[in-house]
């Protein structure tokens, strides 16, 4: 995944013979410039040459900026949430190296969002916005272990269906999509790990897998994260009757996405006000 | 562009809406120029006659994914008739119950979308893998589901359908649960379930190609699989 790659994806946004001709060589130009310095760390690439950009259709670009930013404002809110938890000390020692882990790619994908969307879409990426991991005073995760562990999953779980529910909104960028694609998975091994988590150490009985809509032990008010997740009728057709495999199963072997409206929502409760 | 109805019976054999992207000046860009997100048509190549060919566009890409959900289904198919699984732990026959079940819901269900368009069943070839071990058991699940989550994530850039494009993500992420509880089995409670062998420094999951994802899971297949008219 480069900046290179994304060129690859910009289609030009004229139908003028002779600008399409310098739409790609310019994007040609960009190209070798890459292949001389392969290894070049992705902030390394110097503005001059970014903002000389080729041109691409403004609505397609204002739209994936606008997904992009979706996703960092979640990206900001799980960083934070990490960052603070491993701060606090709330993290059994023996775990720490999975929420340093987790914190890490939290961070590398704000950082990643952020430079897609300031130097290749040109665009402004959001603010950090200030959380409130209490959820105005409902909640002690920096403070109760189970409590942290247990919004960590909620946050994971969201984002893995955030993701997904934009997937067909980038996809006319085939780098966008594949990137998104390869941070939704993440998420999603994210997801699993600290739901089995939780189960080892006797806080739920849930799997690395989302059940129905079935929220476990997590605070009712999660029951916004799980719904839908129901669903076990895909492309019209339902796997259940169709394999004779129990509905708990089938449910389990499909996520489902969450509207950028439904996961703002959920999202809305750890912003301050 | 590619917002095109999914019929599960009615697949439509060929779409040809990458006529619309056809681009008359593609010779001043010169040879070695990837058109990524501009492409002209794919060469058609004629299938090659023994094994299964895939087929082109998006019953292609259906039937790579049904052909990966072939492989998996039939590796924990063959798992709970093991030793492996007959010794095993309680919290590791629930998972490798559950596998089977996901696996082989996926797999019935592609065979259903694509109706005719359906490959025939593959041959595997599990001779690698000893049934009655723990350690061989867990490192080709993590073998399998690794590679399935790269697929789909390399191979969702080329579908056209947005709607399958979403039943994609649906299962890539069900996938990808998978691998994370297979790695922690393997080495657990460490930072492996999300590894740096497979997530770079942007936090991005590796994706691999067509090729690389068949290359890898043809030590395990032996019915041998066209994939030449796959887009890309």
């Amino acid at each position: 995944m480069n900046l290179l790659k994304l060129l690859d994806s910009m289609c030009p946004d004229t139908t003028n013979a002779e600008e399409k001709d310098r739409f790609y060589s310019r994007r040609e130009a960009f190209r070798q410039f890459g292949d001389m310095s392969k290894k070049m760390a992705l902030a390394a690439v110097p503005v001059s040459l970014l903002s000389a950009l080729p041109n691409v259709a403004k609505a397609d670009t204002d739209s994936l900026i606008g997904v992009l930013n979706y996703a960092l404002t979640l990206e900001h809110l799980e960083y934070n949430y990490y960052q603070m938890g491993l701060d606090s000390g709330v993290i059994d020692t023996a775990e720490r190296p999975i929420f340093q882990k987790i914190r890490d790619h939290e961070l590398a994908h704000v950082n990643f969002l952020t430079e897609v969307i300031s130097n290749v879409l040109m665009g402004t990426p959001v603010a950090e916005p200030s959380f409130d991991f209490t959820a105005g005073g409902n909640f002690m995760p920096f403070d109760d272990y189970p409590t942290f562990l247990a919004l960590a999953q909620a946050f994971e779980d969201t984002g893995v269906r955030a993701y997904k529910g934009q997937a067909g909104n980038v996809m006319e960028s085939d780098v966008v999509l594949t990137a998104a694609l390869s941070i939704h998975s993440v998420e999603a091994r994210h997801a699993s790990m600290v739901r089995r988590l939780r189960t080892k150490k006797g806080q739920d009985m849930t799997k690395g897998w989302i059940t129905g809509n079935d929220y476990g032990t997590l605070p009712a008010a999660a029951a916004g994260i799980y719904a839908g997740e129901e669903n076990v009728s895909h492309a019209g057709v339902n796997v259940v009757n169709l394999t004779g495999i129990d509905q708990d199963a089938v449910s389990e072997g499909w996520d489902e996405p969450l509207t950028m409206e439904q996961t703002l929502g959920i999202a809305s409760l750890f912003l301050s006000s | 562009m590619k917002k095109e109805l999914f019929k599960p019976e009615g697949l439509i054999q060929h779409t040809d809406r990458r006529a619309f992207l056809k681009m008359g000046t593609l010779s001043v860009a010169g040879a070695g120029l990837l058109l990524m997100g501009c492409k002209d048509d794919e060469d058609v190549m004629p299938p090659v006659s023994g094994g299964v060919s895939l087929g082109s566009g998006d019953v292609g890409i259906l039937n790579y994914a049904y052909a990966l959900e072939q492989l998996e289904a039939a590796f924990y198919a063959q798992v709970m008739m093991g030793s492996y699984f007959a010794n095993a732990s309680a919290e590791e026959k629930t998972i490798m119950g559950d596998l089977e079940k996901h696996e082989r819901a996926h797999r019935e269900f592609f065979k259903a979308a694509l109706g005719a368009n359906a490959i025939a069943d593959l041959e595997v070839d599990f001779s690698s893998i000893d049934f009655s071990s723990r350690n061989s058991v867990l490192g080709a699940a993590k073998t399998f589901e690794d590679l399935g989550v790269a697929a789909y994530n390399g191979a969702g850039q080329f579908l056209e359908s947005g709607d399958l494009l979403l039943i994609a993500g649906k299962i890539v992420s069900v996938e990808a649960r998978h691998a994370a509880a297979i790695r922690d089995l393997i080495n657990p409670n460490s930072a492996d379930f999300a590894g740096d062998d497979i997530i770079d420094a942007n936090g991005l999951e590796r994706t691999l190609n067509f090729q690389e994802v068949l290359t890898a899971a043809s030590t395990y297949v032996k019915t041998e699989i066209d994939f030449s008219q796959l887009p890309g």
